[in-house]
């Protein structure tokens, strides 16, 4: 059993997660309110990660985060190490891989909220700030909760798109779904059978959790 | 704190309309849906901005297009009732009203909510309030605002019969607590007389006609702008007692009244809707008539409408009674102003929604 791939899989999908959190409300809430020119233009360059298969999504990360690259050289600028095959670039490549699973529930959580509502909240004297967290967020929490658990199970199990832009280092890059694959390359089916079932038990609970929680917000609501 | 308003557009609703509303009066705007009639309404409350347009409370200006002057909503001190009252579904009762407040504060708001009948209702969610109970929750998150201006937007569209006339008498009876001006829009002409001081008539963006209650009702040319043939006046008159045989005797100015069943202890006064076509006009006092209702009176006016009908302005005491008959009637029978005549009502009539009680049942309930 390969902990340290384990914790490391974790921290990754705890990061992404926080990240992802106050951009898919910002990003979820605009596109959720907003109608505007090249709307469904913003939709589909945020869709994009989920029919793209990840190795072509890896390959353009890896191009774009390369020394060679705009971004890859401000990041040896001033990090003093490149991005690619290091923690921090697994962690830039798998907020933007999530953008999809992250946004898009979130944007189907705000619109869910009526108009009226909205408007009800500014006529009651709210800043546009105080409505967001007295009425918006509290309305639109199932569809955020649905967007963090899909981001955080979908970056445990995330297996091309971390094999090309992160590599598989040890306490670096190495996430649990590639040491399994490890393993099996390795013909250790015994070790990788364990892993597997952590990883099947940890999502599980994940996904257990996220129901209980919805299930009380459903009967807050009610 | 008078509330003026002006607004000219001409996207999405073609709009040009200037009004006035004085402190503790009662607007009603009225006109078909798609008139613009809540587009009005959502200039007051600024959530939406006309392309010139000017509302002032007090002469402090919310919205001025040409001294680009605008405060969003929640600078507005404006009580929004809502059509379908988006309450916020997550609070409940006694946290909606609170919702409206600067300073949080449960005494205030259970005393908020006794005000509008809901009292022991606060801790429900809207969802677990009935459709009536869900509007009185939306007229108190409004008034906890302490709004300069009161909005109300279609507010008693979405309950059943029996519940609107509930709700309509107990507006009556709250607005002698309100001292702001109060607007209230709807398509129900019939609810307009009933808790309307003014009326404007809207008409594709633009009021065809403004004045007091009584005024625009007797307006053959306003009626014919909202194709309405009800033409009816407000007779008040006082509850004097219910008789064994399921009518009510009232005492109005014009004599006694009889009518099925009005709610109310004796001496509760009210207001009674007479609808022009159910009165009909006789030269002779009548006898061995089935009709329980005769009010004899004197011809003031007679004006011929657009069709073969005229109506006839009676004046019964002090008051104007309206009959709606046909032009050959009214030649027949040789009317002319200043002709004695008795005006003819039958009890059954006047229906139940009819019946407005005055401010008066406020100390009657309390």
């Amino acid at each position: 059993m390969d902990w340290e791939a384990l914790f490391l899989s974790l921290r990754l999908a705890a990061w992404t997660v926080a990240i992802l959190l106050p951009v898919s409300v910002l990003m979820g809430r605009w596109l959720a309110y907003h109608a505007f020119r090249g709307r469904g233009l913003v939709e589909a360059l945020v869709m994009l990660p989920l029919v793209l298969p990840p190795t072509v999504f890896g390959f353009y990360l890896l191009v774009g985060f390369g020394r060679n690259s705009p971004v890859g050289a401000f990041w040896q600028e001033y990090f003093g190490h490149q991005l690619v095959f290091t923690f921090e670039g697994l962690v830039v490549a798998s907020v933007i891989f999530n953008l999809p699973f992250a946004i898009q529930p979130a944007q189907r959580g705000f619109e869910a909220i009526a108009t009226e509502v909205r408007e009800a909240a500014s006529c009651c004297g709210m800043s546009p700030g105080r409505s967001l967290w007295k009425v918006e967020l509290p309305l639109a929490w199932p569809g955020l909760m649905t967007a963090m658990v899909l981001t955080f199970a979908h970056t445990l199990g995330e297996f091309g798109i971390v094999l090309m832009v992160g590599g598989s280092i040890p306490g670096e890059t190495k996430t649990i779904a590639i040491a399994i694959y490890d393993k099996v390359q390795s013909f250790d089916e015994r070790s990788a059978g364990i892993m597997s079932a952590v990883l099947v038990a940890t999502s599980l609970f994940t996904i257990a959790i996220t129901f209980a929680l919805s299930a009380r917000v459903g009967r807050r609501l009610g | 704190m008078a509330l003026e308003v002006m607004a000219r557009a001409v996207a999405p609703i073609p709009l040009d309309v200037a009004f006035r509303v004085e402190p503790g009066e009662l607007l009603a705007l009225v006109g078909h849906s798609g008139s613009g009639k809540t587009t009005i309404l959502r200039t007051i409350a600024g959530l939406w901005r006309p392309e010139v347009a000017r509302v002032a409370v007090d002469g402090v200006p919310w919205l001025d297009t040409g001294a680009g002057i605008f405060l969003p909503p929640h600078r507005r001190r404006v009580g929004l009732v809502f059509q379908n009252y988006a309450l916020f579904p997550h609070m409940t009762a006694s946290q909606n009203v609170m919702a409206a407040m600067d300073r949080a504060d449960p005494a205030e708001a259970d005393r908020i909510l006794d005000l509008v009948n809901l009292h022991g209702l606060a801790d429900r969610k809207p969802a677990q309030l009935s459709g009536g109970q869900q509007q009185r929750v939306a007229v108190a998150r409004a008034l906890a605002r302490r709004p300069q201006a009161l909005l109300l937007d279609e507010p008693f569209s979405a309950v059943d019969r029996a519940t609107r006339e509930k709700l309509h008498g107990e507006i009556v009876a709250l607005r002698a607590h309100l001292k702001m001006p109060v607007v209230l829009v709807t398509h129900d002409v019939n609810e307009a007389q009933l808790l309307a001081d003014r009326m404007a008539v809207i008409e594709k963006g633009k009021v065809v006609r403004e004045g007091t209650t009584a005024a625009v009702m007797a307006d053959a040319e306003a009626l014919r702008a909202m194709n309405i043939r009800e033409v009816a006046v407000m007779l008040p008159a006082t509850i004097a007692e219910h008789l064994p045989d399921g009518l009510t005797r009232l005492d109005a100015a014009t004599g006694p009244l009889f009518l099925p069943t009005v709610e109310g202890a004796p001496g509760t006064r009210v207001r009674v809707r007479i609808m022009a076509h159910e009165v009909i006009v006789s030269r002779a006092r009548p006898r061995g008539l089935s009709a329980q209702n005769i009010l004899s009176g004197t011809i003031t006016r007679i004006v011929p409408g657009a069709g073969p009908g005229v109506m006839v302005h009676m004046a019964v005491g002090a008051h104007e009674i309206l009959a709606r008959i046909t032009r050959r009637a009214a030649d027949e029978l040789a009317l002319e102003p200043g002709d004695t005549a008795h005006a003819i009502l039958k009890s059954m009539s006047v229906a139940r929604d009819h019946v407005a009680y005055t401010p008066g049942i406020a100390e009657a309930l309390d």
